[in-house]
């Protein structure tokens, strides 16, 4: 950069501190996002929900039903507070969403068990919505293999259920409980910087021009490289401060293992804070006013959120949605952060997610310096 | 640096955005020291000019000097020698009246900066005021604190972009007294304004009307070239006068000013002959200087003839 000053870049980051430090709003903003997403995603958003309210409908009261009913009470996803005497009545409180599941227990059900006639319990779901009932059925139909053994001792051992001709030993790896916060809160760290590092630094340049101290700026010999460099290091311990926010968090609250490099994870973090900035700051350099920054932001947020594997896994997207998804730095970013802290992943493991983003960055730079340029002329 | 007697000296200057001409071939000529007063009505291309000079446009067309410097290709020489002052306040209204001209004295890396930001505050009489939000300041203050801000790294010209609009009188009276003290030593101020009281406090003049210089020169000057002759008419029942008068050829002008009208118009012996018509003795008719208003509006007036 020829002419680089290292005064007149210091001068516009001291000049943002104190703006940033008078913008109480902002300000709140960025410490209140990260912390609003934590509640939402790690106490309140559940991909493994439990105690869901089923309706029992048993006709036959004896001594295996009642097994199977304790078993499904036990397995902790089943939360059996209704009793339904008639199917219309089992309807209704499906159809009203009363009740996630109904169980229909025939009458003749220890009957024709006795008579190794495999009864049939029929279970009703209310399956709009797959990801609540998905985890119950599961743990159901692994349940129902067992369940009765204890019950059906000496002459009734033939009726236990036999195995298939394969066994699958499956053996889940980095987070064997299936904790859904293990998952999201470190995921969360990419989602809570895309969203505030763009929108702050997306109306960084289109306020000043909106205020018209853009054209005072271009009247002085501060240059674009400047001016940008100086807008996006402030936001840049902005960003190590969420990122801090949502370690301790993860630590503390929700137990979150970490296995590998903090000064790793915190070195790479910064790779990630300035593409978030830079690109914010094209998209100020792009929009004519505020609103249409926002706008953008939301734009760049939306795939970010929902494409990159935070949402939905990534591998079950289609190609295209997949590629889409490998352009956005949060996709690297979130394989970085869940492979540093779940897997214990180091430099070596992680490099292969690091050139994207620094890609993104240059690109996104090399744009956001050449529109600065053009803005008045 | 070369030295030459002109702080601004650009010929044949066009701008156009888009198939629309803003600035079309203006030549300027400012000498060092002179307050320039630069005159037109809105939309003029007042502002596109001075962002020229300024290095925050080039020109399409032309060429020239500002303080030596080549306006296409020394732009940032320019900058670094040029105060300018932009029509809208354009300095942080969420930074204090310090923070303000601190952060301008440390883009221009003044070696004592300190010193350089509490002498500004003194010569403006901003210091009791230092730590007040911009923002909260009244459109008088707000104009010192930007005249401040952009003397602050001693620059040899200044452009000055419609400084005093909405600011009060006396207000008014204490920038232009502080305007023609600096260029006492030495500045060069080129100035835009609206007002007529304020154009006769300038040196020398120019007439901007759709991009097209339409005078310039010294006040006296200027009204030589528009070659306008004024009649003042006192006397009773001036309002029917003045409805016989409009549309009458040779008559460009009525105004009322007052308890007088002023009547003009370009050609003196039609002028004369339509009075002559009209005149009665109940009316005192006086043959004066044509004011600038009146050039002006008859200037603007034949421009549009020519562009229509």
């Amino acid at each position: 950069m020829n002419g680089f000053a290292f005064h007149r870049l210091w001068a516009v980051v001291l000049k943002e501190f104190i703006q940033m430090r008078r913008d109480r709003a902002t300000f709140g903003m960025m410490i209140g996002i990260p912390l609003l997403q934590l509640t939402l995603f790690g106490f309140a958003i559940n991909s493994d929900p439990k105690h869901l309210s089923t309706a029992i409908r048993a006709a036959d009261q004896g001594p295996f039903a009642r097994t199977l009913v304790a078993a499904m009470r036990s397995s902790g996803y089943f939360n059996l507070d209704h009793e339904a005497t008639t199917e219309a009545e089992a309807d209704r409180l499906l159809r009203l969403g009363e009740v996630q599941f109904v169980i229909n227990i025939p009458e003749d059900f220890s009957r024709r068990l006795l008579r190794g006639e495999r009864p049939t319990v029929l279970l009703e779901a209310d399956a709009t919505d797959p990801a609540a009932t998905g985890p119950a059925l599961s743990a159901l139909r692994a349940l129902s293999d067992r369940v009765l053994d204890r019950d059906l001792t000496g002459p009734l051992a033939p009726l236990r259920a036999k195995a298939g001709p394969v066994d699958f030993a499956i053996h889940a790896h980095y987070n064997p409980e299936n904790i859904t916060q293990y998952n999201v809160v470190p995921g969360l760290m990419g989602v809570v910087l895309t969203m505030t590092m763009v929108v702050i630094t997306a109306l960084a340049i289109t306020r000043e021009r909106e205020r018209g101290t853009m054209e005072n700026l271009l009247a002085t010999p501060v240059r674009p490289f400047e001016v940008m460099v100086g807008k996006i290091l402030p936001y840049i311990i902005v960003g190590y401060v969420q990122v801090t926010l949502i370690l301790l968090a993860a630590h503390y609250f929700f137990n979150v293992p970490m296995l590998g490099s903090l000064p790793l994870l915190y070195a790479v973090a910064l790779l990630f804070i300035a593409a978030n900035l830079a690109m914010g700051i094209t998209f100020s350099t792009l929009a004519k006013n505020q609103l249409q920054a926002t706008q953008m932001a939301t734009f760049f947020f939306l795939p970010s959120i929902l494409l990159s594997g935070f949402m939905f896994p990534f591998r079950g997207m289609p190609a295209w949605a997949q590629w889409l998804g490998s352009c956005l730095p949060n996709t690297h970013f979130l394989r970085i952060v869940r492979g540093i802290l779940l897997k214990g992943n180091g430099l070596a493991e992680i490099a292969p997610e690091i050139w994207p983003i620094l890609l993104f960055l240059a690109i996104v730079m090399t744009v956001a310096v050449k529109r600065y340029r053009q803005t008045l002329d | 640096m070369t030295a030459t007697d002109y702080a601004i000296d650009v010929a044949g200057v066009t701008k156009k955005f888009g198939d629309k001409t803003v600035v079309n071939a203006v030549s300027l000529q400012v000498r060092r020291g002179e307050i320039y007063g630069f005159l037109g009505p809105n939309g003029s291309g007042k502002t596109t000019f001075i962002r020229m000079l300024c290095g925050l446009l080039t020109p399409d067309v032309g060429t020239g000097t500002c303080l030596g410097f080549d306006v296409r290709t020394r732009q940032r020489d320019i900058k670094r020698h040029v105060g300018y002052m932009t029509q809208r306040f354009s300095y942080y209204e969420d930074l204090s009246i310090r923070e303000n001209l601190d952060f301008i004295a440390r883009l221009y890396d003044l070696p004592d900066r300190r010193a350089a930001v509490d002498h500004s505050l003194e010569r403006l009489g901003l210091v009791n005021r230092s730590r007040q939000l911009a923002g909260q300041l009244s459109g008088g203050w707000k104009q010192r604190l930007a005249l401040a801000a952009c003397l602050i790294h001693s620059p040899q010209l200044l452009l000055l972009d419609e400084p005093t609009a909405g600011v009060d009188p006396k207000a008014r009276r204490e920038f232009w007294d502080e305007i023609h003290q600096l260029a006492a030593d030495g500045l060069t101020v080129l100035i835009t304004t609206h007002y007529m009281d304020e154009a006769e406090r300038c040196h020398r003049l120019a007439y901007l009307a759709y991009g097209q210089l339409l005078a310039r020169g010294t006040v006296a000057e200027v009204v030589a070239t528009a070659k306008l002759t004024t009649w003042i008419v006192t006397g009773p029942g001036l309002p029917p006068l003045a409805a016989a008068l409009r549309g009458r050829d040779g008559v460009e002008q009525v105004v009322a000013f007052g308890n007088t009208l002023h009547v003009s118009g370009r050609d003196a012996a039609k002028l004369e002959s339509v009075i002559a018509d009209v005149r009665a003795p109940t009316h005192e008719w006086t043959c004066v200087r044509s004011g600038l208003e009146d050039v002006f509006i008859s200037l603007m007036d034949g421009a549009e003839d020519n562009f229509s």
